[in-house]
């Protein structure tokens, strides 16, 4: 009985002790937006950036959910600009401070055609076959068109 | 102001006569083209940039394939040394200055030949920067005297070349070979300092020397291993750049000439009718000679540069003789470059005053300058008739026997066996022509000039009595045409040595029997 009197105690006062740690300290219970000084304009994707990005990613995103899904990534992404950056160089890598390491030129690898290709679905004669260049196909008949009236 | 007054009136007057006059040549003079290329040069090397596959031409389909050249996922990349010392060679030899610290970026594009979908190249800070080449634009048949010209390099950069893709339009698809994928390319940007084709093959053609000498790269365009963008544009004199179209991937140096002439005339005739230029990629179509429009990237592309994550910066020593496996001390590399064209051509001109155009012709085909050097080493012979031997009855007779140059059968030992038959006039030019035919067309570096020349019977006659003997002989036989002569009819001068010629059978020493016969003449 004395032993689960203590063991309650104990409970009780850690709580405290986490609710006086939160009232205290600097980390808010729950997400406030404080770190965001102005509320950035939402960016709206127009039809000919989304058809660019479309091409360029080769994802469709062409719905209303994908265009929200896309505006949300950017309204995300945008958070961070209004941090200041002014003189501060930016860090692209932690290794900076060390030299890229160079190697003598020897051929060490390659002469594994086998292992190459078995990835691919398709091959013809040791090549891989892929769809003839980033182009959507309405172009090439919108382009066949022009030249045949040519 | 009544300077400018009385200018502009006088303009006035004066511009319509002029106009009609001159009419095509102001209105070749209205707009001025500017060119500016940029050259990919892959690099001499056994192994890839960033894999140790093996970096060949015409090697087995998809065999010189490491897993990173494929982006397997966890492989990463390893800079080769020899690239970077190559690529600083280049960089010195062309008076670039070079960065201490360069980066690597990633380069994105969709392509099936590109399987990471980017290429690793270096865009912020690439390995060496604001260079000039100094050429010689010279091209018989256009230009009557070769003059100089420079062009500032914007930069030197280190990347990737791309895979190559077969296309096959029947069947609506790309067949994909990696081997080219990874192998190490310098890009060379260069300033639009270029007005026209003849310029921009010109400095194509001392790159290739240059990069040759430093054998950095094998400057065969032929097999894609250099390759030239031109950007062309037109403007009115004085006005600031406009829209600019892009050649790509031009595979010749006459291809690099014909591709920019045509595309200067093709803008040209747009501009004048009114049109307008668009930003675009077009490609040279060798065998119609026109450029055309390229499908892809009808808007400008998003490369979404980024820094490469896994490559920290590329370290040089700027001041210093040591080196250290990973950094390389640019002060040695300096002094291992060699000789460069610019300078050889100046040896030529000071050392064996041949003239500018011979210099140039000379040091275009390296084998050529190679047997020039060996048979002039004796200062004896004369150098400008030696030259014209190789320039002229060499390329000649190589030509003759369809022989490409670099496959030149002629040894430099027989070279210089005919050249010293030739200066001490045993055989005349005519001569000498059938035999370097001879030996070009039995390609048998065992025959010797002189021994073809005992077999074949053309030795020459000498002897100056018999010459003598031989002259009367003809002037008693043509008394009419020495009738003429003697009363003024100089021209008939040359029919009689015409007709000594054909009596000796071309065995004769022309400028000895113009004297023989001069002195007969004068009788």
């Amino acid at each position: 009985m004395k032993f689960k009197f203590a063991f309650i105690t104990f409970c009780k006062v850690k709580y405290i002790q986490i609710l006086s740690r939160n009232i205290g300290g600097k980390v808010p219970t729950t997400p406030v937006n404080t770190l965001e000084k102005y509320q950035n304009k939402k960016v709206v994707v127009d039809k000919n950036t989304l058809n660019l990005l479309e091409r360029l990613s080769l994802v469709k995103c062409d719905t209303t959910k994908g265009t929200k899904v896309l505006e949300d990534s950017i309204a995300f992404a945008d958070k961070i600009l209004h941090i200041n950056t002014d003189n501060v160089e930016p860090l692209y890598s932690v290794l900076e401070e060390e030299n890229l390491h160079l190697r003598t030129d020897k051929v060490t690898q390659g002469n594994c055609q086998k292992d190459i290709l078995k990835n691919a679905s398709i091959t013809e004669d040791d090549y891989f076959v892929a769809p003839p260049g980033n182009i959507p196909l309405q172009d090439i008949k919108a382009e066949e068109i022009c030249e045949l009236t040519k | 102001m009544w300077y400018y007054k009385i200018h502009r009136n006088l303009n006035k007057k004066v511009k319509p006569i002029i106009w009609t006059r001159y009419h095509s040549i102001v209105a070749d003079r209205q707009w001025q083209s500017v060119v500016g290329l940029e050259v990919h040069a892959q690099l001499n090397t056994e192994s890839k940039l960033f894999s140790g596959a093996e970096n060949t031409f015409g090697g087995l389909v998809n065999n010189c394939v490491s897993l990173f050249d494929a982006a397997i996922p966890g492989t990463l990349p390893v800079l080769n040394r020899k690239c970077v010392e190559l690529g600083v060679k280049t960089a010195l030899a062309l008076s670039c200055r070079v960065n201490e610290v360069s980066t690597f970026d990633r380069k994105h594009y969709f392509y099936a030949d590109l399987p990471a979908g980017y290429q690793i190249t270096q865009q912020r800070a690439p390995l060496a920067s604001d260079g000039v080449i100094n050429f010689q634009v010279f091209t018989p048949g256009v230009h009557k005297k070769p003059y100089k010209k420079s062009s500032k390099i914007k930069q030197i950069q280190l990347e990737q070349d791309s895979g190559k893709s077969l296309h096959d339009d029947e069947l609506k698809r790309s067949l994909v070979d990696l081997n080219r994928a990874g192998v190490p390319l310098i890009e060379l940007v260069f300033e639009p300092d270029l007005e026209d084709g003849e310029e921009a093959a010109a400095l194509v053609k001392e790159l290739i020397l240059i990069v040759q000498r430093l054998e950095a790269c094998t400057g065969r365009m032929e097999e894609g291993a250099l390759r030239v963008d031109a950007n062309v544009s037109l403007r009115r004199i004085g006005q600031p750049l406009s829209t600019r179209t892009e050649i790509k991937n031009i595979g010749s140096i006459r291809g690099v000439a014909g591709a920019i002439r045509h595309e200067i005339d093709r803008q040209r005739s747009i501009l004048e009718s009114g049109g307008t230029i668009l930003n675009e990629t077009r490609s040279w179509d060798a065998t119609n000679k026109v450029t055309v429009a390229m499908r892809d990237k009808e808007v400008v592309q998003d490369y979404r540069y980024m820094p490469e994550p896994n490559l920290p910066p590329l370290r040089v020593n700027l001041k210093t003789k040591n080196d250290t496996q990973d950094v390389i001390s640019v002060p040695l590399i300096q002094d291992q470059i060699p000789e460069l064209p610019e300078d050889t051509r100046k040896r030529l001109v000071q050392e064996f005053q041949l003239r500018p155009e011979a210099a140039i012709q000379l040091v275009n085909e390296p084998i050529l300058l190679e047997y020039f050097l060996e048979i002039s080493a004796n200062k004896e012979r004369n150098p400008t008739k030696v030259a014209n031997l190789l320039l002229n009855d060499l390329l000649t007779a190589l030509n003759q026997n369809k022989v490409n140059i670099d496959h030149c059968p002629v040894t430099s030992k027989q070279l210089i066996e005919l050249s010293d038959l030739l200066l001490q006039k045993k055989i005349n030019l005519d001569m000498c022509r059938q035999i370097l035919d001879e030996l070009v067309h039995n390609a048998d570096e065992d025959i010797s000039p002189s021994r073809l020349l005992k077999e074949k019977g053309w030795s020459m006659i000498t002897d100056e009595a018999e010459l003598t003997k031989l002259c009367i002989e003809v002037l008693e036989n043509n008394p009419k045409l020495v009738k003429q002569y003697k009363e003024g009819k100089k021209k008939v001068y040359r029919a009689l040595l015409g007709i000594v010629v054909k009596s000796s059978e071309n065995k004769i020493d022309m400028a000895a029997v113009s004297k023989i016969m001069d002195d007969l003449l004068k009788k």
